[in-house]
């Protein structure tokens, strides 16, 4: 059971590694970009925000997205395309609990996650002296965002059915919650009624959590964070279990 | 004998209302090289996918070796190798790749799936391109490469949905020989075909499903026996004479070096080139315009018009 729990990471890990121009390279760049941009040219307009000054703010948002946007495309592509190439077959013929096949795709996109986010942090540095203020409440955000939008991929894997459907999520769902939940601002700085709506989206309390971690301010509380982000998850593995097993457009 | 498969009432209609399989019984002995035949939409594939975990049934039941599908799901596809009709691996992996993953998707560890995975490249002549992305073979290399992932885990039954289809004649001797190596060492063969020479040559039973039902199960030897009549072609080097004289069968001269003969079960061969010889008529060539089993199954699976 372990050994195929493996088998299906490692060769996740290496599918996203074969590609490294396409899966690593793109999000270094476009870092880079945000840093120059928002950080660099723009930053010193803008001034401070929750008393940091605005090229440090806007780190751990920028990081994080990155997270988001690498766990759920892997995900969300890996298993895609095992189902347009027909070879999600060669583990629906093989004696593999589908918890273990759920486990081993969301893992996958934890690790693209985590080597993209360590990419991206790396690349920050040759811009930005800092330190992380709390290495635990870092590590534990990026884990529980990690695991949350690996599985949010897994469910529209699931029903995608044209390449279409793998990029209409993340362009009209996720790139808007993701700049609207605050990463590049604070909150506080919103009209009450928008800061209040903001509540409603989960990469708020992310980003908030994140960012306590990293630089020791935030808006909200870190364990109402982690409590939201758990209950995500469990909501998002218990339907990614559900229609894995109930086969929804992979067994007719 | 224990039976290695035994399917009971199957039956899958699909969400277009397709009633693709209409309640079929198939049982298949262990060691046996089981031949399921049957036109395009026949059901075949719907019933490999069904026993394989790759469709759900919606009524009947599947046993593998005694252990019932619905209840020991896992461990009856620890039993069965399948080789799927359509190419089903990630073209961008590496040959040896899939093989081994293959092989840890069964929990077999890497150093065991590496041996196992060395042995069948090497039987299936596929060595060379063991590194190779598996989208640079051709289409024999390809189905090779499935049979091998098929075996890396050294099942009970092995399933095969079309195995030579697309594979050059040379290379499907070498893979008949190869499957009737593994049958002789005890692995029960299913083996779904179109070319029925493949069927008539190589396995022991066969059921014949048409339109979602079997219409016919028995051993080889006993459907073949029922081939009434066959058609041969013989030629002569010399002209043939204009009016030929026909008794205990019917013949029909094509041109003036050919002459078709219907010979029906209860004629001997020797008989006839021994009437036409007695007719100045000298017989340099016989062939036969049919396979045997092809003349049955078009017997079994014709529409009523």
């Amino acid at each position: 059971m372990w050994i195929a729990y493996k088998t299906i990471v490692i060769r996740d890990v290496l599918r996203f590694s074969r590609i490294w121009v396409q899966t690593i390279f793109p999000p270094i760049i476009t870092t880079t970009l945000y840093l120059l941009i928002f950080g660099g040219l723009m930053g010193e307009r803008i001034g401070q925000m929750q008393g940091i000054d605005y090229l440090h703010y806007i780190i751990p948002g920028i990081i994080l997205m990155t997270v988001i946007t690498n766990s759920y495309s892997n995900t969300v592509m890996s298993f895609f395309l095992s189902k347009f190439n027909h070879s999600i077959e060669e583990l629906l013929v093989s004696p593999v609990p589908y918890w273990i096949i759920l486990l081993g795709y969301t893992s996958g996109g934890v690790v693209r996650g985590f080597v993209v986010g360590c990419c991206v942090l790396i690349t920050t540095s040759f811009f930005v002296e800092f330190e992380i203020n709390d290495i635990g409440i870092t590590f534990v955000t990026f884990l529980l965002t990690a695991i949350l939008f690996s599985l949010a991929g897994f469910i529209n894997a699931i029903y995608a059915k044209s390449f279409d459907d793998v990029t209409i999520v993340p362009t009209f769902i996720l790139m808007p919650m993701t700049y609207l939940g605050g990463m590049f601002y604070s909150i506080d700085i919103l009209p009450q009624f928008w800061q209040d709506v903001s509540k409603f989206n989960p990469i708020y309390y992310m980003v908030d959590s994140f960012r306590l971690g990293f630089l020791g301010v935030s808006t909200s509380d870190f364990w109402t964070s982690v409590s939201v982000l758990l209950i995500m998850i469990a909501i998002l593995a218990i339907v990614s279990f559900y229609l894995l097993k109930k086969g929804v457009n992979i067994k007719t | 004998m224990q039976v290695a498969l035994s399917i009971k009432d199957l039956q899958k209609t699909y969400a277009n209302q397709l009633h693709a399989l209409k309640g079929i019984d198939l049982q298949v002995e262990q060691g046996d090289f089981f031949a399921l035949l049957g036109s395009n939409g026949a059901g075949k594939t719907t019933a490999i996918g069904i026993i394989c975990g790759l469709l759900h049934k919606t009524h009947g039941n599947v046993k593998i070796l005694g252990l019932d599908q619905d209840t020991h799901e896992n461990e009856v596809k620890r039993l069965i190798g399948l080789m799927p009709q359509e190419f089903n691996f990630n073209p961008f992996e590496p040959v040896e790749e899939i093989l081994i993953n293959q092989a840890g998707f069964h929990g077999i560890n890497k150093s065991v799936a590496k041996a196992q995975s060395d042995i069948l490249l090497k039987k299936m002549e596929l060595w060379d391109k063991r590194l190779d992305q598996a989208k640079s073979l051709s289409g024999g290399m390809k189905r090779r490469l499935m049979l091998a992932r098929a075996l890396i885990h050294q099942p009970k039954i092995l399933i095969l949905d079309e195995p030579t289809a697309g594979v050059d004649v040379e290379i499907r001797r070498s893979m008949w020989a190869y499957l009737k190596e593994l049958n002789s060492e005890g692995m029960t063969i299913i083996l779904t075909t179109h070319y029925l020479e493949e069927a008539e040559s190589l396995c022991r039973n066969i059921a014949i499903l048409n339109e979602g039902e079997v219409v016919e199960q028995t051993s080889m030897k006993k459907l073949l026996a029922k081939v009434s009549h066959q058609v041969l072609i013989l030629e002569s080097s010399s002209v043939l004479p204009k009016n030929i004289t026909q008794e205990k069968f019917t013949c029909e001269r094509l041109d003036d070096h050919s002459l078709q003969v219907v010979l029906e079960s209860d004629t001997n061969i020797t008989d006839v080139l021994q009437n036409l010889s007695n007719q100045g008529v000298s017989v340099d060539h016989v062939r036969s315009t049919q396979n045997r089993l092809e003349t049955l199954f078009l017997c079994l699976t014709a529409k009523d018009d």
